[in-house]
């Protein structure tokens, strides 16, 4: 088989963030007029190869092919002109413009006049046309995008990339805004431009849709590739134990607590924001890790963050050991014994430019009474705060050249257990943890589920916001499903398969088609 | 070990570039007018510095929290204004207030720091409550203050004249000395000991760094976001406030004109001091020195007999270069 038989190669591509080699080696091979489902657990390294291949990050090692040549890919713009386009996860829309000049945004069509170049409106709406009329789709050229739906917004970004004459399109999780009708839709153009020899890279967590609608399957595991097979071959169960790698067994600590009185209750919360959740009702015992699952756009964060006090609920109420609490700012959850780790470390959690020390004891720092105070009763005690930074980060083993370290250098997993340090210091009852292992590598992971189980065993809350399948099922107790911001189910230990908790977080998508063009974000 | 020692000397010179910057001016100076290192230029300059070094001060502390405060000069200005009209004496001619009497000066030193309280707590409200960018809001507050400051000394029966005619008692707070040290420098060497003191010993301190390094994590920890942001406005003000009083003492005089480019002063040198616009970063010995630096260029250049006008193009390069390296040593750490 010559080397022209694919559109694009990606060879030995390696990157490495910080503490974390996301990409190992990676070599993934795309056939032209085909779909190609890409799938792995969420930091397998799928997202991290398309940036790479898109120009988005910058490769350490390897190179990327088009039709069996290496090409530079420096910069997005560049792999574009190549015929590659990507549909994001995120929308990259410019709302307040419209339908046709975002999608020929960078490069709108002019006629040349006096030296000046003229925007060439006609050309434009009428190539526009061209285009939605390929795909069949019933846009209005002219509409301003910010009266769009999000679905739409998605078909216009696929329609851009048409009009880039994409060899290529990479689509990153295209349906998980979507409705069922709306994905319909989306696969009849994936079809159409298929049969018009456009290769399709598919990134999705849903195996139904791949199995439906791909021609092959490649799946990865940790930064590296496991295979790549054809997709009749495929059936549920292959992709997830190919994705979920053998030693699941091992993945998680022996289970060794139980559950007790029920300590955290909520009822009937629903958010003040609309369109967030909406009547939620759970309870959570002392000794038990309980987790929240959901696909993305399930409003678990939201939710969280609720119970925190970070945003404001509409109704519904909390009671912590049957007694009513309200809680309206984080003081307030603090001083309930709630600890909350954010899910986006970065921008929530860490204090970049400030010490290990520091961020490790701010929380504590804040209480009443103080505890740090020296003799004068004004003055921090620095030795106070020192040693209480010393006994977590030995304890939780964080490797830091020093107390003093500024937290930004350190790696994702020592930041993220310097975090979790943080909120220990102030002895919380109930400790939620959005996305606790996100970003940070298998050792770290290992050790947060250790102590995850330990806290567990002290008989505390352990309120787990995850979106990796395996980790939610290997650690809790049960099982809350959410879905589009309703509770869809709670599983117990016994029921939580992967399945189980899939059917769960696209039920009501499936039962309620809400209409998306009212879901405007 | 060669090139590690190279290294560690580049390191050494990139740590403490601001020291060796300053020492080299001084040096420079020195050599070419050996009388500039005597105890009284250095006394003088240190007197002349202290409104800024005030000034500053308060500027760091807002800089820190990863705000901006562009008040701070003209409000300087409107202390100066207020707190001089109520220290002239009844014999004076044109007396700003002619029915009031003559006060003990604490009162007009009081308004003074009132007026800069209150205005910085207004502008903090505007920034931490309304979320208006502080650049945007605190430029507003600029203009509305300096509006407020022609509109006052345009009263009768000054008619925008200069204030003069101070009593004695407020003019010697401004110009006199104790064992050779001036109460203004006394003023600020306190100013910025008990900055320095609550922005590395205290709590609220901490609170300030955690605000400007990452103020929704700040959120999540449970601190008092807004309170703390409109204590970091309302300081800066009351160091306005007191670096106007001081002005108007030192100079016997005061005019809308008073601390106009101040604040642009006062940012740099908590910049070239180490501080970073992006928050959570700064110091005061940093800011100290940066404001020194400034004032010995301006000292200095007349002492050597240049054009005093050359210290905007040294204080423009210094501005430039001390960034600059700043920028090279982050960007080895990330």
């Amino acid at each position: 088989m010559s080397e022209h038989s694919y559109v694009l190669e990606a060879r030995n591509v390696s990157k490495s963030f910080p503490g974390v080699k996301a990409l190992d080696h990676v070599t993934l091979k795309i056939r032209p007029g085909t779909v190609h489902a890409l799938m792995g657990e969420n930091g397998a390294g799928k997202s991290t190869l398309m940036k790479c291949i898109f120009g988005m990050y910058t490769m350490d090692e390897g190179e990327i092919l088009i039709h069996g040549k290496a090409v530079p890919v420096a910069h997005p713009r560049d792999v574009m002109d190549l015929g590659v386009s990507m549909i994001h996860q995120e929308l990259h829309a410019i709302p307040p413009q419209n339908v046709m000049e975002n999608i020929w945004v960078g490069r709108i069509p002019h006629r040349k006049a006096l030296g000046v170049k003229w925007v060439d409106k006609k050309r434009m709406y009428r190539e526009t046309r061209e285009i939605f009329q390929k795909l069949d789709l019933s846009i209005d050229p002219k509409v301003k995008v910010s009266t769009l739906s999000t679905s739409y917004c998605q078909l216009l970004e696929i329609a851009r990339a048409v009009s880039f004459g994409a060899k290529v399109i990479i689509m990153d999780e295209p349906t998980s805004s979507l409705t069922e009708k709306e994905a319909e839709i989306l696969f009849r153009i994936i079809k159409q431009l298929r049969s018009e020899n456009v290769a399709i890279i598919y990134i999705s967590h849903k195996i139904d849709e791949i199995l439906q609608i791909s021609d092959e399957v490649t799946i990865m595991r940790d930064g590296a590739v496991v295979g790549t097979w054809d997709a009749n071959q495929m059936t549920t169960d292959l992709i997830v134990s190919r994705m979920v790698g053998r030693e699941m067994t091992h993945r998680f600590p022996p289970r060794d607590h139980t559950p007790g009185e029920v300590w955290l209750e909520a009822a009937h919360v629903t958010s003040a924001a609309p369109r967030s959740f909406t009547d939620i009702s759970f309870q959570v015992r002392r000794g038990e890790i309980f987790g929240i699952g959901g696909l993305v756009g399930a409003q678990r964060t939201e939710l969280v963050e609720s119970l925190f006090g970070l945003r404001a609920i509409a109704s519904g109420q909390l009671s912590i050991h049957g007694v009513k609490v309200a809680i309206t700012c984080a003081k307030d959850a603090i001083h309930n014994g709630m600890a909350l780790l954010t899910e986006e470390r970065r921008a929530k959690g860490i204090f970049g430019v400030l010490s290990l020390t520091d961020n490790m004891v701010m929380v504590r720092q804040n209480l009443k009474p103080p505890v740090y105070l020296g003799k004068s009763r004004i003055l921090l005690d620095r030795k106070k705060r020192d040693a209480d930074a010393r006994k977590f980060a030995d304890t939780l083993r964080i490797k830091a050249p020093s107390l003093k370290t500024r937290i930004l250098t350190l790696s994702g997993g020592n930041q993220q257990k310097a975090l979790v340090g943080r909120w220990l210091l102030t002895a919380p009852t109930i400790l939620i943890m959005d996305e606790p292992t996100r970003g940070i590598d298998v050792g770290a992971k290992y050790e947060i589920y250790e102590l995850m189980e330990q806290l567990a065993r002290e008989g505390k809350c352990v309120i787990m916001v995850s979106s990796e399948m395996p980790e939610l099922i290997g650690m809790s107790d049960r099982i809350m499903v959410m879905c589009e911001g309703h509770l869809s189910g709670i599983l117990n230990r016994e029921d939580a398969t992967e399945e189980a908790v899939m059917a769960l977080a696209s039920t009501y998508k499936k039962n309620q088609g809400v209409d998306e063009n009212e879901r405007r974000e | 070990m060669n090139a590690a020692s190279s290294r560690n000397f580049r390191k050494l010179m990139a740590d403490n570039v601001l020291y060796i910057c300053l020492i080299m001016m001084i040096v420079v100076i020195a050599v070419i007018a050996p009388s500039f290192l005597s105890l009284g230029v250095l006394t003088d300059i240190l007197t002349q510095s202290a409104p800024r070094v005030v000034l500053a001060m308060g500027l760091l502390v807002v800089i820190i929290s990863c705000g901006i405060d562009m008040t701070v000069g003209r409000l300087a200005g409107l202390s100066a204004i207020i707190s001089g009209s109520l220290a002239q004496t009844v014999t004076y001619n044109l007396k700003f207030w002619p029915g009031l009497p003559e006060f003990p000066i604490f009162v007009p030193i009081l308004v003074g720091l009132l007026v800069g309280l209150l205005v910085g707590c207004v502008t903090g409200m505007i920034v931490s409550r309304l979320r208006v960018p502080a650049f945007l809001a605190t430029l507003g507050m600029q203009m509305i203050i300096y509006g407020a400051s022609l509109l006052l000394i345009n009263k009768k029966p000054n008619h925008s004249q200069p204030l003069a005619g101070y009593v004695t008692a407020f003019s010697d707070f401004g110009t006199g000395s104790i064992a050779g040290i001036s109460y203004l420098a006394i003023i600020a060497i306190a100013v910025m000991i008990l900055v320095h003191i609550m922005l590395t010993r205290t709590t609220l301190g901490k609170n300030i760094f955690a605000i400007g390094g990452n103020r929704e994590a700040a959120i999540v920890a449970g601190i008092n976001v807004h309170k703390i942001e409109i204590f970091t406005y309302a300081l800066c003000g009351l160091l306005a406030g007191l670096a106007g009083v001081m002005l108007s003492a030192r100079t016997g005089s005061a005019t809308p004109s008073y601390g106009e480019g101040y604040e642009l002063d006062a940012i740099a040198s908590c910049i070239i001091g180490g501080a970073s616009f992006t928050g959570g970063i700064g110091s005061v010995p940093g800011a100290f020195l940066g404001v020194i630096i400034f004032n010995v260029i301006n000292y200095g250049l007349t002492f050597i007999g240049l054009s005093s006008y050359f210290q905007y193009i040294v204080k423009g390069l210094i501005i430039v270069f001390a960034v600059a390296l700043d920028m090279r040593k982050y960007a080895r750490n990330a």
